[in-house]
Formats: structure tokens, sequence, C-alpha cells
């Protein structure tokens, strides 16, 4: 039996490359989601195999970066970044909410109802000037708190699970949206079927990264959502307040034993969560796009996937902000190979297949883990009987 | 003499197991005769659970053999158990609390006819059993109706109505009364008789040397000895055991109590299910430089109690005083800052949080305040530096410092941690639920010398315990709790154990 388990980690010989990052708890963390990825990928490359033997590898290849050989580089490059903020801030909704111990599903309706109080404020509130985008930003960011926020008190409160609760708002959030901007003309389209183009002064400032990324929708959406993790991780790991949430989640109960007022810690903890989804489907909404018309929202009855992304994103970032930074720029990165890789013929959802198994592969992280530390022993103690 | 030419029943050879970090089990060997009873003694972390494990199923030995009557045998999981006829009574019950008692015994080899399970069979069976071997049960009742003696009997009947011959008992008496273990000594003599085979897991060296016919005593993984008991004392037991002598009295000085410092009032609270309160107005108070003991049997109110005085759950009426000050309205964290310090029961779900380092759990009830924090922003250099100067002062043994993952830490360290955090509190009031509940003798030592300095300090404690011998060595005074009441209050100089273990049980109520 043990001879069979040799030679089994023999053959996945993967797990060595990474022994030498694995030195420590924290980079075992790594080494498993660097293994979840691959392992993603692999499970893509086998489904592109399957159904286009002849395009899979150039698929693979640009898939895996080839994409940035490929005609206009930096307009690509900005377009990629321009898609990472919006999914960064997703993840760090849902993976904020798994250190406090919550599953913010709700993160797509949170995203929703941002977007839509982001661009009403849009398209009513010229009078802003200035201040107009600030404010849509703001107005977005408050929507999907006060929703996070319904969902943390019925948890704290009546014990309802978030799962739950989220689910079912994420229906009514949608619903409610499309409706509403389908009944309003001065924000709904009704020939192309889309949303309008919002107030000039209600596009986030470029601060002049068109001039580098030319032709690509990037503004500073991405720099707000980097440092807005950065801020988040500031208050997860520096502050009593993030040392509150941390413990509510990791023990409820001990953390009420110590004095933590663990109801508190999961309303706030889920209205952050709800702000941090918001803010997202603000980013993405109040560009300017590409050739100065905008972004537009087509309501369509289908809840929006980046919210769900989120949770492939915080996984794969452990649910630490500054590898949800990472994890984002990947997933996004691997998106946009995707998009090239239909110009092959291949269709765009073995991407998502690709990473629905790296979420799939993130969630059993912990058997990668304990794979590695296994593999680790084993060499230890081959050592010393060598020896 | 005959059986000297037998084959031993079950033969444990050489049995090593380790798991990573550590060896459990280092080459034990464990011979248990037809008809004996053989008791396996042991602190915790000696390996007792797990060399029983190995021969239950649960685990797979690296090295070394099981024979039973003289042939090699291999046992894969509890099933390969059962059908060598080993049963075991684990710890903590495995029953289905809302099942009647039938049900549960029958629960996996159902008596069938015709495709449905045959009740009535299965009644006779066991009312035939359970007469046998004086096993008195109410076959119709609920599990969770029952009290935890009858549910040990219904666990016994279960092996029984499996045909089992090797039986194993983890433990068994640790949720039992003096007068419940007087009993369960009895069924497992009767059991002998029926030659029934018994392997009786335990650290407590009366009942040894009570029941048992031969001990093997295990120290930190390593097979010490098998010895007949007749042949033996408690001494040589407890030196076997722990590797050294043990003091088993203990030096109190006289401390005279002080001004009232806790102060209960006609406390009552309902239970979550029926109509039962589970605390009855109750009153009492607690001195400075007074250790104050409540005995009972688990489940008597004593953790609500201990929820009701630090706030984590609210009582329907009555009063608790802290200092002479009303603390029903307090929040936890204003409770824990007027002055009452928490070693709680449960120390994996309240008293730490396992996932932390352990200089976090202990800043666990000061990080908002300075020095721990400054306007909000944690002082990690400061945690630090703290945690290290209670590390040592406390003897807390972690193989990384403050920054030791708590999880990986055992037991006894655990607690010495939520020890130090608490006494570092510095408050006048300590509240010490299963304050040793499951260390070894070292541990339990150094905890109580660390609990009767608090006394001289003039602090008021607070002991809540289900060990009697705890109660009796530390406390100055004992009230015995029964279903939510106070039914007794005594002095441990004037008591014996039997006495307390009567109103534990309930007796002596109505004088």
């Amino acid at each position: 039996m043990n001879k069979f388990i040799k030679r089994i980690e023999h053959r996945f010989s993967t797990s060595r490359l990474f022994l030498f990052i694995s030195k420590t708890p924290n980079r075992i963390a790594v080494s498993s989601s660097i293994l979840a990825i691959l392992a993603g990928l692999w499970v893509g490359f086998l489904i592109m195999l399957f159904f286009n033997p002849l395009q899979s590898v150039e698929g693979f290849f640009l898939i895996i970066g080839g994409w940035l050989l490929r005609a206009d580089i930096l307009r690509d490059i900005g377009r990629w970044l321009y898609t990472t903020g919006p999914l960064l801030m997703t993840g760090l909704s849902v993976g904020f909410a798994f250190k406090t111990g919550l599953f913010n599903i709700g993160a797509t309706g949170q995203y929703t109802l941002g977007m839509f109080v982001a661009i009403w404020i849009g398209f009513y509130s010229g009078f802003l000037g200035p201040f107009h985008w600030l404010i849509a930003v703001f107005g977005g960011m408050v929507a999907g708190a006060l929703l996070g926020l319904l969902n943390g008190f019925l948890k704290a409160k009546f014990n309802v699970h978030e799962v739950i609760t989220s689910i079912m708002l994420n229906y009514i959030v949608m619903y409610f949206v499309n409706s509403s901007i389908k009944q309003n003309p001065i924000m709904f389209d009704f020939e192309r079927g889309t949303t309008r183009t919002i107030l000039e002064t209600a596009f986030l400032p470029t601060f002049g990264l068109r001039t580098l990324f030319v032709g690509s929708p990037i503004d500073i959406g991405i720099v707000i959502a980097i440092l807005v993790a950065i801020l988040t991780w500031f208050i997860l790991y520096k502050t009593t307040f993030g040392f509150e949430l941390q413990a509510t989640g990791l023990n409820r109960f001990a953390a009420k034993y110590s004095g933590i007022n663990e109801n508190r810690s999961i309303m706030l903890s889920m209205m952050i969560a709800g702000a941090l989804a918001g803010l997202g489907g603000t980013l993405y909404f109040l560009s300017s796009g590409a050739r100065n018309i905008g972004t537009f929202y087509e309501p369509a009855d289908a809840l929006i996937a980046t919210g769900f992304e989120g949770i492939a994103v915080a996984l794969l970032g452990m649910s630490n902000p500054i590898g949800i930074i990472f994890s984002s720029i990947f997933i996004t990165f691997i998106q946009r190979g995707g998009q090239y890789m239909q110009g092959i013929g291949i269709k765009i959802e073995i991407i998502e297949v690709i990473i629905a198994a790296i979420l799939y592969a993130s969630a059993i992280s912990l058997i990668f883990k304990e794979y590695i530390n296994r593999v680790k022993l084993n060499r230890q103690k081959k050592k010393v009987e060598d020896k | 003499m005959k059986k000297e030419f037998e084959h031993p029943l079950i033969e444990m050879v050489g049995i090593t197991k380790k798991f990573p970090g550590i060896i459990a089990n280092d080459n034990i060997f464990l011979s248990l005769r037809k008809g004996e009873i053989h008791a396996l003694l042991g602190e915790n972390g000696a390996g007792k659970s797990t060399l029983m494990s190995v021969l239950f199923g649960l685990y797979q030995a690296e090295a070394g053999l099981i024979k039973k009557n003289g042939q090699v045998v291999s046992i894969q999981n509890p099933n390969d158990a059962n059908k060598l006829g080993i049963g075991m009574v684990h710890q903590h019950f495995k029953l289905v609390e809302v099942f009647t008692v039938l049900d549960n015994i029958i629960l996996g080899s159902e008596p069938l006819k015709g495709g449905v399970i045959n009740r009535k069979q299965a009644k006779l069976d066991l009312q035939k059993l359970s007469s046998a071997y004086g096993l008195s049960v109410d076959l119709d009742a609920r599990i969770e109706d029952i009290t935890v003696g009858m549910q040990q009997r219904v666990e016994i009947l279960k092996m029984l109505y499996r045909k089992n011959e090797i039986l194993i008992f983890d433990e068994p008496t640790a949720v039992l009364t003096p007068q419940e273990i007087e009993e369960l000594m009895q069924i497992m003599r009767n059991l002998i008789k029926e030659n029934k085979s018994i392997l009786f897991i335990t650290h407590k060296l009366q009942e040894i040397m009570a029941v048992s016919d031969r001990v093997t005593v295990l120290r930190k993984g390593k097979f010490i000895g098998t010895v007949e008991t007749k042949n033996t004392s408690i001494p040589e037991l407890s030196k076997m055991m722990v590797g050294r002598d043990v003091e088993f009295s203990i030096q109190k000085e006289t401390v005279k109590p002080g001004k009232i410092v806790l102060k209960v009032n006609q406390l009552s609270i309902s239970s979550s299910r029926g109509k039962k309160l589970s605390l009855d107005n109750i009153s009492f108070d607690v001195k400075e430089g007074e250790i104050v003991g409540i005995a009972g049997i688990e489940g008597n109110g004593q953790s609500e109690l201990a929820y009701c005085i630090s706030g984590l759950m609210k009582q329907d009426t009555g009063v608790i005083q802290l200092l002479g000050q009303p603390i029903n309205a307090l929040s936890i964290r204003q409770r824990t800052e007027l002055g009452i310090a928490h070693i709680p029961e449960d120390r994996h779900k309240y008293g730490l949080i396992l996932d932390f380092p352990l200089s976090y759990n202990l800043a666990l009830k000061k990080y908002h305040k300075a020095p721990y924090s400054h306007s909000g922003f944690i002082d990690f250099k400061y945690v630090d530096q703290r945690a290290t100067t209670l590390i040592e002062n406390f003897d807390v043994r972690t193989s990384m410092g403050s920054k030791t993952d708590t999880r990986s830490m055992s037991g006894g360290n655990q607690q010495k941690a939520i020890i130090a955090r608490e006494l570092d509190l510095n408050t006048p009031f300590l509240l010490s639920v299963q304050l040793t509940r499951g260390l070894d003798v070292g541990a339990i030592e150094y905890i109580h010398e660390r609990l009767l300095k608090q006394r001289e300090l003039k602090k008021a404690i607070l002991l809540i315990s289900l060990e009697l011998d705890e109660i009796m060595k530390l406390s100055d005074r004992i009230l015995v709790i029964y279903e939510g009441k106070i039914v007794k209050e005594l002095d441990p100089k004037q008591t014996t154990n039997e006495e307390i273990g009567m109103y534990m049980a309930g007796g002596k109520t109505h004088e």
C-alpha cells in the first residue's frame, strides 16, 4: 500500500516543482493556489483537446499569455486592467466576508444595485459638476453597503443564513433594476436595448492613462480598486476592528466570550462587503468606454457573472486582500486570452470552464496543502534514512 | 494454572502508530486473557485511546500485530472489529438523542421479519439480556430523557446485543456519580462471570484497584509494563504512570475570608427545552480569599450558572452583584472591566481562537486598550512582548514562542495560556469552570498551585468542577448543585466523597 502511494507521488512530480517555495505555511498557501491554477488550466486544455484537437495547442498558448504577442499590445493591456478593477472589488467583497466567517454570495446583487445607483446619479445629477463622478461612486458604494447590511442584520438578529437571504436578494435586485431601467426613457435606449450614455461629468477620470494605453477603456478604476484592496488589508490586519472581525470569523463563540459584540461584527462585515461589491459595479459602468461613448448595461434576465467570479477570485487569493489583487489580475488575464481564442474558432466558454475548475481546485486546496506537507515530510524522512 | 497454556484472547504485539511530529504508540504490548478485567492506565496523551483505536480498526498501525486466540488478524475498520467480537463504549456516547433506547440498540443490526423491523423480537431479546447482566434500562424511553448512567448501560447493551466478547470501556466513569461508578463496577463483575473480557481505559487509580485483574501502564506513548493488580499499590502505579513520585495532598495556607465580592441572589433561568428550570432560585456569595466549589453531575445547571455570571447568557430573574454593583445589564466586556476573569468550561469553543497565533489569544481580552492598541491600531510589537512574558511566567510550553499556532499546542498548555491571560487581568473575582478537564497530573498540580496563590492574594474564586477530588482539595466551602438548585452547603474538612455524592445524585434533599 505504501509503495503504491509512493509511486503515485512520483507521478505527480509537479508538486516537486513547488517544494522550493513551500518552506513556510504561508508559502504553502501560495503554492496550493498555483497548483489549483495548474489543475484548472490542465482541465481546460483537455477539453480543448477533445473539441478542437487541431487548435488546442495554439488556444492554450493564447490563454497563458500568447495573446500579448498579438495585435495592439498596449490597447489590450488597457482592456485587461479595466476589467480587473470590478472583479477585484467583488473578489474583495467575498474574501472580506470569508474572513468574518460569512459567505457573501450576494456580491452580484450588491454589484448590480451599486451600478444602478451610480448610473442613476450619472444621468440625473449633472448639477454636481466636478464632484459628479465622486458622488456617483459614493452612491453606488452606499447602495451596496445597505444591501449587505440587510443580509448582515437578518443573520445577526434572526439567525437567517446569509446565503439564503443573499440569493433571494440577488434576484429581487436584478429584476428591480432591470424593470426600473426599462421603464425610464432617459436611462434606456429602446432601439439598442441597452442603457444610454451617462453624463460626461460622471465618467471616472482617466488621468492620462489612455494616452499610454491608447484605444482602451482604462481609467482610474483599477487604481481605485488596488488602493481599496490595500486599505482593506490594512484594516483587517492592523486595526482592532479587523482583529475583531477575524476573531468573529474564526470562532464566533470565543469572540463573544472575550467581549466582542459579534452581532455588530457580522453586520459591519456584511456592510463593508456590500460596499466593496457596490463599488465594483460603479467602477465598471461609470467608464467612458473606449471611444468615449460610454459603457452600457444590457438589462437581461440573468445575474451579472462578475459577482460569482468574485468567489473564485477570493478563494484563489486565499481571502487575503493582497492575494486577491493578484488573483483578479490573473483571472482577467486568461479571460482576455479567451477573447483571442475565439478568433481561432474555440468557444469562449472554455475560459469559464477553466475558472470553474480553478474554483473547484481552490475549494479543495486543503487537500493540496496536506499533500505538499506529506511530500515534504517524506523527503525529510528519506534524508534521515539516507544518512 | 490452566490459563498459562492457553493463548491470550487478544494480543497486541509491538504496536507502533505515528502521527506527524509525534509517536503516539511506540512498540506497545498488550494481552487480554479471557474473562479478565484488564485496565489500561496512563495520563492524557499517553496513547491509550490511540491503542484502542488501533484495536477497534479506527487507525492502522505502522508496525506490530494483533492476534486473536493466537491467530494474526487484520482489523481495517470497526466492522472488522465487530466481526471479531470487539465492542467499544466511547467516552462520548454515540447515541441518537431523539430515538428510543430500543431503536438505538438495534440500530445497524435490526432484526427483520418480512423486510420490516421486528421490534417485538428485539424487545424480548433485550429484556433477557438486561436481566441476565443486571442492566436495568427503560427500552421505550428516549435517550434525551434518561440519565447519563442509563445511557451508558444502553451502550453496554448495544455491545452485548451484537454478541461482542471483548468489551472496551473508554474512561467510563468520567461522567458518573460515586454511586453510579459503584454500580458500573458491579456490572463489570457480572460481565466477567458470563465469560466476557473487558479492557478498561482510565487514569483513576482507585477504580483500577477496585475492579481490575491486571494493569498495563503507558507513558508518553511508551509501554511501561503490565502488572497484576493484587501485587501492586496506588503509589507504585502512579509512579509508573507519571514517571516520578506524585504529591497527593496539597499545602493550603489559612486565609481569612474578607468582604463579599460576588453575590448571587435568587437567580433563575428557564431551560431551552422542557418546563424544568436550568437554574432554580440560586443564592450564594463568594468572599475575598475564598474558594467556593460547586459540585455536581454534568448538566445540573453548572454551565448555565457560569454563563449567567460571565454574561454569555441572560438570566430570567434574580440579581448578580459584583463588589456591590448589580451587573445584570452589563455586557461581557463591561463585566470583565469591572472585575471578572473567566476560565471557561470549553477551552476550544470559548477560551481560544485556535487558528490565531498564541500571542493574539493572550491579547484577546485586552487588545482594545492601551498599551495593546492606540486609537484603533494594534501595537503588534507590544502584543508579542507581553505574550512572551506571560509564556515564561506561566511555563507555557510552545514550539515557536508567541508565534506558535494555538491549535498545535497540547491541551495542558492551551489551558495554561488561558489561565495566564485571565490571571493577567488581575481581577478581584475569578470564575473557573472545569479548570483541569483532560489535563495530565503534572499540569493539574501546577494549575492548582496557581489557583491557591490567587486565593492567598485575596481573590474571590468560584470553582465549578465535575472532578469531586478537585473540589474537595481546593475549596473552602462546597455547594452541591442538583437539577438547578443548590441542595447543600458542606465543609470539605467535615464531609466525605460519599456524602457529597449522595447530594449530587439528588438523595437526602427531603430531609
